[in-house]
């Protein structure tokens, strides 16, 4: 397929998955606030460091409110990685390889986009946040499941499915990296009652709530840490994102025996490994906030290759075509 | 809503209606549905119309406007009949027409025996801008210049199809012909069925076929790409459509490499040679190495690659010279030469302001004139003398003298109306007819095609870049 309409799908899907992350983000901390003593301005300011743009919220002299935080992370269009900008630049994308992707996810993913648009969700937005966020959540699954059942399962799906599951990796990464060190400091909150609503929280970010109890029943940063990252089977744990994001890049590379064949294959192999052999007492040992801050740095490092193999051929075209 | 019975056709040619106000035969059904409509409910499937064509992103982009400014083409939902009779002489001119102007291309390139025997003045070719001394002594793939045309039809007050203007470059539009009769038939089902319309739907396998048939013949199963200036084309929609709808790539310049001789398109497993360019970037663009070499559009080394038979492109390069403005008003002195028939379709009667005496004539009677470039598309750069202000007379006045060869006058035609829907009542607006055209094997016309309506009371633009919208065009088989 053409490298351009590779790299649209793969960005396609990794800005609605970043979407759909942003607004699960906002969800479980609407919900938290609920259980919360009040304390004004605590609860906002974690949200935009996940994100890890503070410097762009802070630029014209926003407060951590809830609504200035919402308005930044939903809807500021000068912000690149608010809901809007991310729908936009997916539909954007769509748009280019409309001619790929099924009629159903460009219908959907076009009225998502033009819902978000319109005037009256901002309203929405802030009257009625816990409704506001779950639909996007939902529009979010809607498009995934439009595209596992109307698209083949071929190479431009392969693509589509690698970005979500990079994207994915890298947001429950920073998730486990911002709550980690916001609540393990403060040691005389260990166990709690609000610590364990706060971890409680930080699994519902990831939709893991439930099946982080049926695991491991009690909650302990340790072993949430250690479900977030290293569960083999829940799908937003970074070790299940890393190894799904493999299987499609086997199946794209025809599953060459050779081994690794590109840089990008090396890559999210080695890393694979590593998960697949690591425990969660490594990374106690090694620092948590070091070892998260090296797995991100490497998930960029993989986004790069990928880009470098498949998207961007024209630096290589002399090799390349001594390969035909 | 108010139906057809205060419904006046206003002295003009109405498709739908007869100047008696009784249904024309082929929209006696149509007419009886709508009459027959609970108040309030034609509105309703309007509004629904409208909203499934923004659901489905069917939008054009706005030039000029803020960038990536998207509309939908305003769409009316009440369609234009073409009873069997008149689409049998627009069938037949079309085809006559067609073969008429790809002989010319191919003789005005190569032999020039049309210049050399008079009929067409030699200055007026040489100094046409979309003339192409690239393309001297060259013949495409199977001898075919123009694949793809879109010939604007229009209908006089006496009831007589003209051809306004001929489109050989990269006419667009068909997509929303296919668009247009998928809502319409979700729109009025049982009267689209009982009126026996004749599909649109096999165009795109239509052109497939053409374009395969351009292919080298060594090449058992061509890879065909349809190449698109980019998402911030009007026309990208289309472009993307079409792929879609045939199952080829759709490719932007940058996705295009000239390699060995060869055109690639650049894959995530490395090059891919292509066969067949269904081409939507104009002549200008298509290659900075032997046109316009600012473009970033096009392909460095396409021109070179397709002269030496490594490619083929729809439409071939050079084909602006046919429908150059003024050319047009030598397409029935082309027609008799080429085919030794009398043009079936007529032209109407045209001015050329590089001759002196018709030019005299336009500058005399600009108010009642419409004036034209040569060179210009979608409404720009033309006058409606009628409907202009003294002052933008006068300035256009100005342009002919400056640039005579550049500009044509035709009278101000009273072009026919079909209803159509304004608020909540039924009134007449103006329409054309653009029927798309493939020349591969053998000359296909699209039965249908788009019909454009000037939405603005009284206008007579219909460009969609000028506030026109489109209806959904329905011939009838034969018998009906």
């Amino acid at each position: 397929m053409l490298s351009r309409v590779a790299n649209s799908i793969y960005w396609m899907c990794r800005y609605i998955e970043r979407a759909e992350n942003v607004a699960r983000f906002i969800g479980v901390n609407l919900n938290l606030l609920l259980d919360m003593p009040s304390e004004v301005g605590k609860h906002w300011e974690p949200l935009v460091m996940i994100t890890g743009d503070q410097e762009l919220f802070e630029q014209d002299d926003r407060q951590y409110t809830k609504e200035a935080v919402i308005n930044f992370l939903t809807f500021e269009r000068r912000y690149a990685n608010s809901i809007s900008s991310c729908l936009a630049a997916a539909r954007e994308n769509a748009r280019s390889i409309r001619e790929i992707i099924s009629s159903e996810m460009w219908e959907h993913l076009n009225s998502f986009h033009l819902s978000l648009a319109d005037a009256t969700s901002r309203r929405t937005a802030l009257e009625e946040p816990h409704k506001f966020f779950k639909i996007i959540q939902m529009r979010s699954h809607l498009f995934t499941g439009l595209m596992d059942s109307t698209m083949s399962h071929g190479e431009a799906w392969n693509f589509a499915r690698i970005g979500m599951m990079m994207e994915r990796a890298d947001k429950t990464s920073r998730i486990l990296d911002v709550k980690y060190f916001m609540l393990l400091p403060q040691v005389d909150l260990v166990n709690t009652p609000i610590d364990n609503i706060q971890w409680t929280a930080v699994l519902r970010s990831a939709s893991a709530f439930e099946m982080y109890r049926k695991e491991h029943h009690l909650i302990t940063p340790r072993q949430v840490a250690s479900f977030l990252i290293f569960d083999s089977h829940f799908p937003r744990s970074i070790r299940h994102c890393v190894g799904k994001a493999q299987i499609c890049l086997q199946r794209i590379m025809n599953g060459s025996a050779n081994g690794a064949a590109n840089a990008a294959e090396k890559q999210l192999g080695r890393l694979r490994a590593e998960l697949d052999y690591a425990d969660i007492e490594e990374v106690v040992a090694t620092g948590m906030h070091e070892y998260l801050d090296n797995l991100q740095t490497r998930l960029n490092r993989i986004d790069m290759a990928i880009g470098t193999t498949f998207f961007n051929l024209k630096p290589s075209l002399e090799t390349l075509s001594s390969q035909q | 809503m108010e139906t057809f019975a205060q419904y006046d056709v206003g002295g003009f040619y109405d498709e739908l209606i007869a100047a008696d106000g009784i249904p024309r035969p082929g929209a006696q059904l149509l007419v009886d549905k709508i009459e027959s409509l609970p108040p309030g409910d034609l509105a309703m499937r309007q509004r629904a119309a409208e909203r499934l064509l923004l659901k489905m992103g069917i939008t054009f982009n706005v030039y000029g406007g803020e960038e990536g400014t998207e509309k939908i083409f305003p769409f009316d939902i009440i369609p234009r009949i073409v009873p069997a009779t008149d689409w049998r002489q627009i069938e037949a001119g079309l085809k006559q027409r067609i073969f008429a102007l790809n002989e010319f291309l191919q003789d005005i390139y190569n032999d020039k025996k049309i210049l050399k025997d008079g009929v067409i003045p030699k200055d007026l070719i040489y100094s046409s801008r979309t003339y192409r001394r690239e393309c001297e002594g060259f013949t495409p793939p199977r001898r075919i210049w123009c694949h793809v045309t879109g010939t604007d039809l229009v209908r006089d007050g006496d009831g007589r199809f003209y051809v306004l203007e001929d489109n050989l470059r990269c006419p667009s539009g068909v997509s929303y012909v296919l668009e247009n009769r998928q809502v319409l038939k979700r729109t009025f089902p049982q009267v689209f069925e009982a009126s026996k319309v004749r599909p649109v739907d096999d165009y795109p396998s239509k052109l497939l076929e053409m374009l395969e048939y351009l292919a080298p013949d060594h090449v058992q199963a061509p890879t065909i790409g349809v190449l698109t200036p980019g998402i911030y084309n009007s026309a990208y929609f289309e472009h993307s459509f079409l792929s879609q709808q045939m199952g080829v790539e759709l490719v932007e310049g940058q996705d295009l490499v000239v390699n060995d001789g060869h055109v690639h398109m650049l894959t995530t497993k490395g090059l891919k040679r292509v066969d067949v360019l269904y081409r939507r970037i104009d002549d200008d663009f298509v290659d900075p190495l032997v046109f316009r070499p600012d473009s970033l559009l096009g392909v460095p080394g396409l021109i070179a690659a397709y002269k030496a038979g490594r490619i083929a492109m729809a439409n071939a390069p050079g084909t602006g010279i046919a429908d150059d403005k003024v050319v047009y008003a030598y397409v029935p002195q082309i027609i008799r030469y080429y085919t030794g028939e009398e043009p079936i379709l007529a032209n109407v009667p045209t001015y050329i302001c590089g001759d002196d005496e018709d030019r005299s004539y336009v500058l005399d009677h600009l108010d009642q004139l419409v004036v034209k470039a040569a060179n210009e598309s979608g409404g720009y750069g033309m006058l409606v003398g009628p409907h202009a202000t003294p002052e933008q007379r006068r300035a256009f006045a100005e342009k002919i003298k400056a640039e005579p060869r550049n500009y044509m006058a035709q009278p101000t035609l009273s072009l026919s109306r079909v209803p159509t829907i304004v608020g909540d009542r039924i009134e007449g607006r103006h329409v054309d007819l653009r029927p798309y055209v493939l020349f591969g094997r053998e000359i296909y016309v699209q039965p249908g095609g788009l019909t454009r309506v000037a939405l603005t009371r009284g206008s007579l633009v219909v460009n969609s870049s000028q506030g026109g919208g489109s209806k959904d065009t329905w011939v009838l088989e034969e018998g009906r």
